[in-house]
């Protein structure tokens, strides 16, 4: 039936490790992963608890779907309430930990108190001990990695764990998994350290067998790589040239985020792109991208590997660099690049290698960093509170050195550790934070892409591109082309991305298969492992249920329909170039339907009908 | 009249000699098709998936009428997603 059917629950705080069986009645309801774990974390915390407190939970959880043969069938979340917004959060990422977890027999781990000394967990098999983290609490992230393998002798050890930016309190800290993948989003890392706990250290061997049908499984989870392989996006564009492909895309259509969203079209967007890594650069004649790389069963290797410049001032004297790391995801070189206003490829990688040694999120950094440059600009913040660095918009070095003082929590990087939304409301200008719900937004201008103004408003984590991506209608034409200057028929779109994304979410598998597969193509391979029946419909009502308890949470937390809005910029200063020019995302003209498409009352309220009708009630 | 051709991802390796930056300024006749373009320069018609007119996504249906101007951009790209 896919599932382990075992949770392992940690009393940090005295100490104990005990297993028990999971909630098959939820898991029929919600899946697994981002949907179970989110309905555990809901029916165990208080959602006004403090999240850096002992009362938040922490769940690391897998789908059922991973650790099997399902391509892309490796994922895990990190869920919890988050530091960053006060919401729900779900970070979700690949690597090998999750496929480990699972294989070592356990479906999720649920992290409880806070320990009064750091430890990290060690699991091996059945076998699960929390061990003294003396040796490796304050290291980076690739040091504790180094370290653990080290101490257990075990080179197949998977490790997952917290750099000394969450040790140091950053906000938006994440968990790191197989050096460079990360559960990075909405400080689920400060959440971990928080906690004292500084790694999960696990090798699994019993493997993954209890599919209810394995033939059927064979066979489906075959048609499903077939389609994977045939499909255009997911078996060319993807593995060739990652997600970086959208940096020339979204420039020119106009909604490429530059300078703290002042412009919407950034002039560098070239030498940052996804074809500039592949140019050789000048002083090696290699490209800065070494080759592409595959997270546990996946068979499209979307990854990006890469190497910074030897000669560049980054890295000079610093070996520890010059060899193959995790390269730019379109997202990290958006915010450190045209966000920033920085157009140094090398700088941008090197920042991205040192977001990874200590593990937090390029994201909100960049959009911080891009918003201190604002306040810089406009005197609000001046070398006296920047160490000495001249944090103008365009500064590669700033960029760098900003990377490394939020890595060891030093100087001017505790204040850019705050994220955007502290950071501006320290130094009176709350407006110039571009967040939703406190989290910095994704690549993509919501002026030049309405749906997505829409989706960063309504994310239950705030603002996120990963909770309902518009953008593969609005401007790549998946599943159908929309017009992205139109709020036509958007709130019906983002509900069904968002409804269907919290599927894929709560399956362990990745959410770039949907570029390929709608959940018709997700069915058959689960409806042949696990347990119950398994139609495309079916995950939708699950993924419909996932969005209303989540929203659910958020609003017991204390949000309201209030913090379902824009930063005033994007809702009144047009577009500065582009086929957006002049245009505001109008929010107001697809918000009121959006929550009628939802079945919630005007006010952003799940109705009772709609709670019941979900089994909510 | 001149236009800008941009061909990006695979279709960079289509440009003619003098592109920088997927970017690169051709001579077309007035009041040209984006299908001409794309043909004179060896796109199959079925990569074209994502065709834009001055960041405005032209859909295949539109392809054949004179819409190109002086001074238009015309970027290319086969099906790529990201995210
Ligand atoms: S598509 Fe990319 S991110 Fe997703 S599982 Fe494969 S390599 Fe990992």
């Amino acid at each position: 039936m896919a599932w382990a059917n075992k949770v392992l629950r940690v009393n940090l705080s005295d100490g104990t490790v005990t297993d028990e069986p999971l909630n098959m009645d939820w898991a029929r309801q919600y899946l697994g992963q981002r949907g179970l774990a989110s309905k555990y974390l809901v029916e165990e915390i208080d959602p006004k608890c403090d999240p850096l407190g002992p009362e938040n939970k922490l769940i690391m959880t897998t789908g059922p779907l991973t650790g099997t043969m399902a391509s892309t069938g490796g994922r895990y979340s990190v869920v919890c309430k988050s530091p960053l917004t006060g919401a729900i959060a779900c970070s979700n990422s690949g690597g090998y930990i999750g496929a480990e977890l699972k294989n070592a027999g356990w479906d999720m781990v649920i992290f409880e108190g806070k320990s009064p000394r750091p430890v990290y967990l060690y699991i091996e098999n059945d076998h699960a001990e929390l061990l003294d983290a003396a040796a490796i609490w304050g290291k980076s992230a690739w040091e504790t990695d180094k370290i653990l393998h080290r101490t257990h002798q075990d080179p197949q050890l998977r490790i997952a764990c917290v750099g000394r930016s969450a040790e140091a309190g950053c906000f938006y800290a994440g968990v790191i998994n197989d050096l460079h993948r990360a559960a990075g989003r909405s400080g689920v890392g400060t959440v971990m350290a928080a906690k004292n706990l500084k790694a999960l250290a696990c090798r699994g061997t019993r493997g993954v067998g209890n599919i209810k049908d394995p033939l059927r499984f064979l066979q489906a989870t075959e048609e499903g790589k077939r389609v994977l392989r045939e499909n255009a996006v997911t078996g060319q564009g993807l593995p060739q040239y990652g997600t970086q492909v959208l940096m020339n895309v979204i420039n020119e259509a106009g909604a490429m985020p530059t300078r703290n969203m002042r412009e919407t079209q950034f002039e560098g967007a070239h030498s940052i792109s996804g074809e500039a890594m592949h140019e050789p650069r000048k002083s090696d004649g290699r490209p800065n991208l070494t080759a592409n790389a595959a997270c546990f069963a996946c068979t499209i290797a979307c990854g990006r590997i890469s190497t910074v410049d030897k000669e560049h001032y980054t890295i000079q004297n610093k070996p520890q660099y010059w060899g193959n790391s995790g390269g730019l995801e379109y997202e990290a070189a958006w915010a450190l690049g045209s966000d920033t206003g920085v157009d140094d490829l090398d700088a941008l990688t090197y920042a991205n290698f040192v977001c990874n040694e200590d593990g937090f999120d390029p994201i909100s950094f960049g959009a911080t960093v891009a918003a201190a440059m604002e306040l810089y600009d406009l005197g609000l913040i001046t070398q006296a509170q920047t160490d000495g660095i001249e944090f103008k918009f365009g500064s590669a070095e700033a960029l760098t050195q900003a990377a490394e003082l939020v890595a060891k929590g030093e100087g001017f990087g505790k204040d850019l550790g705050l994220g955007s939304k502290r950071l501006c409301e320290k130094y009176g200008r709350p407006e110039l934070s571009m967040t939703v719900k406190g989290q910095e937004f994704p690549a993509y201008d919501p002026r030049g892409i309405q749906g997505m103004g829409l989706a960063y408003a309504t994310a239950n984590r705030g603002a996120c591109h990963l909770r309902g991506y518009t953008v593969a209608s609005e401007i790549l034409g998946i599943p159908e082309k929309t017009d992205p200057l139109s709020t036509e028929g958007k709130p019906e779109l983002v509900k069904a991305f968002q409804d269907a994304t919290a599927a894929f979410d709560s399956s362990g598998l990745c959410l770039f298969t949907s570029f390929a597969w709608t959940l018709d193509d997700v069915a058959p391979q689960l409806d042949a492992a696990c347990e119950g029946e398994w139609s495309a419909e079916k995950l939708l009502e699950v993924g419909e249920r996932v969005w209303n308890l989540e929203r659910q949470f958020n609003l017991t937390a204390g949000l309201t329909s209030k913090d379902d809005t824009l930063p005033k910029r994007l809702l009144e200063e047009g577009a500065n170039v582009g086929p957006a020019q002049g245009k505001v995302n109008e929010l107001g003209k697809m918000l009121p339907h959006y929550y009628e498409v939802r079945g919630w009352d005007s006010d952003g309220v799940p109705t009772s009908e709609t709670r019941q009708r979900l089994g909510l009630a | 009249m001149k236009i800008t051709l941009k061909l990006f991802a695979t279709l960079g390796d289509l440009l003619p000699q003098g592109a920088s930056a997927n970017a690169v300024e051709v001579e077309v006749r007035d009041g040209c098709t984006p299908n001409e373009i794309i043909d004179r320069y060896q796109v199959p018609r079925e990569l074209a998936h994502l065709l834009l007119l001055n960041g405005v996504f032209v859909d295949k249906s539109n392809r054949d009428k004179p819409i190109v101007h002086a001074g238009d951009t015309v970027a290319v790209w086969p099906p790529v997603a990201g995210g």
